[in-house]
């Protein structure tokens, strides 16, 4: 049984317009493979709670629990942690839990990383892992934002692409491009999957994570294309709560 | 939001899972007791709306597991769609 551990806030900050980055001291932290998530609770003065899981957006070499949060406008949780919740504010966590959505760098197979809006996340985990060991693992990342502003962690990406370690970004813009954008500028498809991905042959191992219809679109083309279903791990997210 | 937007993985259970299992449960291989498909937990289908949450088999959609949290916080977990569970 995985208690509850009190997490304090202690930094904050903006990655986009409707996205933040919330870095806790979690009492008792065993450590994280990169990938898991965790659940957060919140207890209300009248006893009400409302529990939900985040993806851990820092790699296992960090002490504290970063978590990147996107803020949705009819949520309950979301719009307190993104746009109420100060430094110092503690709330309850659970985790890390999940054991399945998990990379780490002894896996040297090409890396095939596939992230809807802030699907992002648990594979900027497993990037900055990659990043922290020195890996030089063959790795594509193909995003979906809907605008430049909307990326989160843009600044980041570009720096980890420019180590030259083997490392390749790939950004699909949805709604709107700036101009002289060179990249994608739409949804992601079975002719953009096969642009960016290995071939089956070369065994890749590929993690898609997203909204629901983004991860279903992207792992119906992989098998397309002739991925092995088994071999794509997929994490979706919407509403949850218990 | 239709029905599709609510499936997550049974990735997003772990925690839960983790209130009645002593050990990961989302890597554990179950196999349906409706078609007879084995998958880790993690590739199974999740309905986490409320009262309960509901695992669904990956091949043929039959419910493999659920679990309810009573008003009182107690838990009510019915297995009768897993024929085994390897872990």
């Amino acid at each position: 049984m995985t208690d509850w551990r009190t997490a304090s806030l202690v930094e904050k900050r903006q990655e986009t317009r409707t996205a933040a980055t919330l870095v806790f001291d979690v009492s008792g932290w065993p450590g994280h493979r990169a990938g898991q998530h965790v659940d957060l609770r919140l207890t209300a003065e009248d006893g009400y709670q409302a529990s939900r899981s985040y993806s851990i957006a820092s790699p296992p070499e960090n002490g504290n629990v970063a978590l990147t949060v996107e803020r949705l406008d009819d949520g309950e949780v979301s719009p307190y942690l993104v746009d109420v919740m100060a430094p110092g504010g503690e709330l309850e966590l659970r985790g890390p839990v999940g054991g399945w959505f998990v990379w780490d760098t002894g896996d040297s197979a090409p890396l095939v990383l596939i992230a809807g809006g802030s699907g992002i996340v648990p594979l900027m985990s497993m990037l900055r892992h990659r990043a922290a060991r020195d890996s030089t693992v063959p790795t594509r990342l193909l995003v979906s934002a809907r605008t430049i502003d909307d990326l989160i962690y843009g600044r980041e990406l570009a720096r980890l692409e420019g180590r030259d370690d083997g490392l390749e970004v790939f950004v699909t813009l949805t709604r709107e491009a700036p101009d002289g954008w060179d990249g994608f500028t739409r949804r992601i498809d079975r002719d953009m999957l096969a642009d960016v991905t290995w071939p089956p042959a070369e065994g890749p191992s590929t993690y898609v994570c997203g909204p629901t219809s983004f991860v279903e679109t992207a792992a119906d083309a992989l098998v397309s294309l002739g991925h092995d279903a088994a071999a794509i791990r997929t994490e979706r997210f919407g509403p949850t709560g218990t | 939001m239709d029905e599709a937007d609510l499936r997550l993985d049974g990735n997003a259970a772990a925690g839960l899972l983790s209130e009645v299992f002593a050990t990961e449960m989302t890597v554990a291989r179950a196999t349906c007791a409706g078609c007879g498909a084995t998958n880790v937990l993690a590739r199974a289908q999740l309905y986490a709306q409320a009262p309960g949450s509901v695992l669904r088999c990956p091949n043929c959609i039959a419910m493999l597991m659920c679990i309810v949290r009573r008003p009182d916080g107690r838990l009510i977990v019915d297995l009768s769609g897993i024929r085994r569970i390897r872990m």
